[in-house]
């Protein structure tokens, strides 16, 4: 479990799209039941903010939801998906388990860490990318796989990583 | 050509949409359901044999008739949409490509249980499936066939989808409903089960995704119908999900008795290992079931074909079958070491674990250390005993079946695969150098004697 600094945070609040799209989430509760709409809204927020998940978002979610501030902590600690670190703007997160495995991901993970000179867990110092390891993404048929933003990556291969990290740069500098 | 129920119109190009899906008879199983007094539906679905599709097999029908009916107390229909046991990813692809059938199937088996409110529980990763699924309600819904009254039955109902945020534990019903209710992932004390008390402590059914889907099927033909497609109480078609080291990993659709000979090697479906290298060992359900060696793979201990079914699969007892479990059908080629396998497994079940009970907390940290000491070459022998110790301790001994799920696969692995735990303490050098190999692990072994009855 991840220990949350709270210290100061820059406080946060929905834009106005996504005040929308949270309004329409709500209604899929029975009124007295809106803390259902927890984990959803904070990915969310967690988007909107760059995807961190910093106090500022969970206190602001509590807020919004009218429950304690550590009702979003606990969860916000439970779940593998909120950051409560910043990371970088584009996250490899790469699957380790079972078939990933088997088809060798793990050189695939050795030759991006190589290539970007960061570790498992680490971000570029241009902010640009991090790299993670997470467990089956449901993609096992497809490995090895990864998870980039929303899209699956999916058969790996080392030119794939170089391609897509071009690409990523690319984009940044064009 | 072996028959489909769920991926019959996989060639169609938009099937994943409203219009096409009506065209090729999407949505007349719900007309015809809206016809029936719920009863008879519950009848159908048990009369077809339909066994939950989500790893325990458990009769669909029977689940359905165990939800209580309290006056004045809205129930609940919650599709497991967690798919996180590795190996598993079938879900995803029926979701994705044929939402529709699974939105139908939500409907039919809402109105049978009497539930105006039914919510698709998605992994978080699958957010890009989420949004695929709330367009297809969307079109549902405009369409009249979600909401009020639907298609002038009188019957109100609605489904939402709801995002996990990465817990493979919220995949356990119990957890899932926490998690529904915007709260952690801790699997709740049953009984009360959630037939009972479930979602916001109302009467609950929680079903899997492709079971679910089903219930068309099930409808549009008779469960009886149904239940002559498969062998004994194996009955329909299951979606089997492969990977690994085979020529066409995938999603397919296999009816029910399929021999694991014509699975694995024919070109119609596996087509074979990859690479012309032999089979080492198949984990056939999911990660949580026992390994089985290749000379059990596809004959069991008595020389038998052994058949995609619940029953053949589980021929043998865990002495030398496995469990169908989830359809996760995972194949590893003689280049794979099971230690690396098992230790990886383990990490995995170490990493999920809630924490709640200690055996599991405490013993599946256990198991990913011992591992990785045996894999690492920094082991002694008698680490292999207590690996068995310490997976015994946890089995049956926690409150929600992640216990087991961590402790089968090492059992398994020690059962079948002892010489190859023994050969790394021995070898720790060459260990981190080659692997062990196919050994004897692919070559038939004499049937046993049969064990006296009295
Ligand atoms: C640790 C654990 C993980 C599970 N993960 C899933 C899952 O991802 N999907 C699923 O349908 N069932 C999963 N199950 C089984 C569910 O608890 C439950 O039995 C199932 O959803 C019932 O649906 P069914 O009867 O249609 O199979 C899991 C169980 C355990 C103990
Ligand atoms: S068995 Fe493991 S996952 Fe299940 S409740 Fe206990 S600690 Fe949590
Ligand atoms: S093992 Fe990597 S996606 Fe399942």
């Amino acid at each position: 479990m991840e220990k949350i600094k709270v210290n100061s945070s820059p406080p946060f609040s929905f834009n106005e799209e996504n005040l929308l799209e949270a309004k329409r989430i709500l209604a899929m509760y029975p009124e007295d039941r809106s803390k259902s709409a927890l984990l959803r809204l904070l990915h969310i927020a967690q988007k909107q903010n760059n995807g961190f998940c910093s106090v500022g978002v969970m206190d602001y979610i509590a807020d919004f939801l009218k429950i304690k501030p550590i009702e979003v902590y606990e969860v916000a600690t439970f779940y593998t998906m909120y950051h409560l670190k910043p990371l970088g703007k584009h996250v490899f997160e790469f699957c380790q388990t079972a078939t990933c495995a088997t088809v060798g991901v793990e050189k695939i993970i050795d030759y991006t860490c190589n290539k970007l000179g960061i570790g498992i867990g680490e971000t570029t110092h241009d902010g640009l990318f991090s790299i993670k390891t997470v467990e089956c993404l449901g993609a096992c048929g497809y490995a090895p796989m990864m998870q980039l933003g929303e899209d699956y990556v999916e058969h790996l291969t080392e030119s794939k990583i170089d391609e897509l990290i071009q690409n990523l740069r690319n984009q940044e500098n064009g | 050509m072996a028959r489909k129920l769920l991926l019959k119109n996989d060639h169609i190009a938009g099937i994943n949409t409203l219009d096409v899906y009506q065209q090729h008879q999407g949505y007349e199983a719900l007309k015809k359901a809206l016809t029936m007094k719920s009863e008879d539906i519950v009848s159908e679905v048990q009369k077809s044999g339909l066994r939950g599709r989500g790893g325990a097999g458990f009769p669909t029908g029977m689940k359905w008739s165990f939800i209580a009916k309290p006056e004045g107390v809205p129930r609940y229909l919650v599709c497991n949409a967690d798919e996180s046991e590795p190996g598993t990813f079938k879900d995803r692809y029926l979701m994705e490509y044929h939402p529709h059938i699974l939105i139908e199937g939500m409907i039919i088996s809402c109105f049978a249980l009497g539930a105006n409110t039914g919510y698709i529980f998605i992994r978080g990763e699958y957010m890009f499936v989420l949004r695929k699924l709330e367009i297809a309600l969307e079109e549902a819904r405009k369409a009249g066939l979600l909401g009020k009254n639907i298609l002038g039955s009188g019957f109100d109902c609605d489904i939402f989808v709801s995002p996990g945020a990465g817990a493979y534990i919220c995949g356990e019903e119990t957890a899932l409903l926490e998690a529904l209710e915007g709260k952690r992932g801790n699997p709740r004390m049953k009984p009360p089960f959630p037939a009972v008390k479930g979602l916001y402590q109302c009467p609950t059914v929680v079903n899997n995704v492709e079971t679910l889907a089903a219930v068309v099927p099930i409808l549009e033909m008779g469960g009886e119908e149904y239940a002559k497609i498969g062998i004994g109480k194996s009955t329909g078609t299951k979606l089997m999900s492969a990977s690994g080291n085979i020529n066409k990993p995938g999603v397919y659709e296999v009816e029910m008795g399929l021999t694991m000979q014509e699975f694995i090697y024919s070109d119609e479906y596996l087509g074979g290992i990859k690479n012309g290298k032999q089979l080492k060992a198949c984990i056939p359900g999911g990660s949580s079931m026992p390994i089985l060696p290749a000379y059990l793979v596809t004959k069991t201990i008595n020389h038998e074909d052994r058949l995609l079914t619940y029953e053949s699969i589980n021929d043998g007892g865990f002495a030398s079958g496995s469990m169908l479990g989830s359809g996760g059908f995972m194949i590893f080629d003689e280049d794979q070491c099971i230690v690396r396998n098992t230790w990886n497994l383990s990490r995995f079940y170490h990493h999920e674990s809630c924490g709640q009970c200690s055996p599991c907390r405490e013993g599946t940290g256990w198991l990913e250390k011992i591992l990785y000491r045996i894999e690492n070459g920094q082991a002694q022998m008698d680490d292999i005993d207590t690996l068995f110790k310490v997976q015994k301790g946890i089995d049956g001994n926690t409150i929600c079946p992640l216990g087991e799920a961590a402790a089968w696969p090492v059992a398994a692995a020690l059962r079948h695969f002892r010489d190859e735990f023994v050969w790394h303490v021995e070898n720790p050098d060459l260990a981190q150098k080659q692997n062990y190999g196919l050994a004897k692990y692919a070559e038939m072994r004499p049937k046993p004697e049969p064990q006296p009855t009295n």
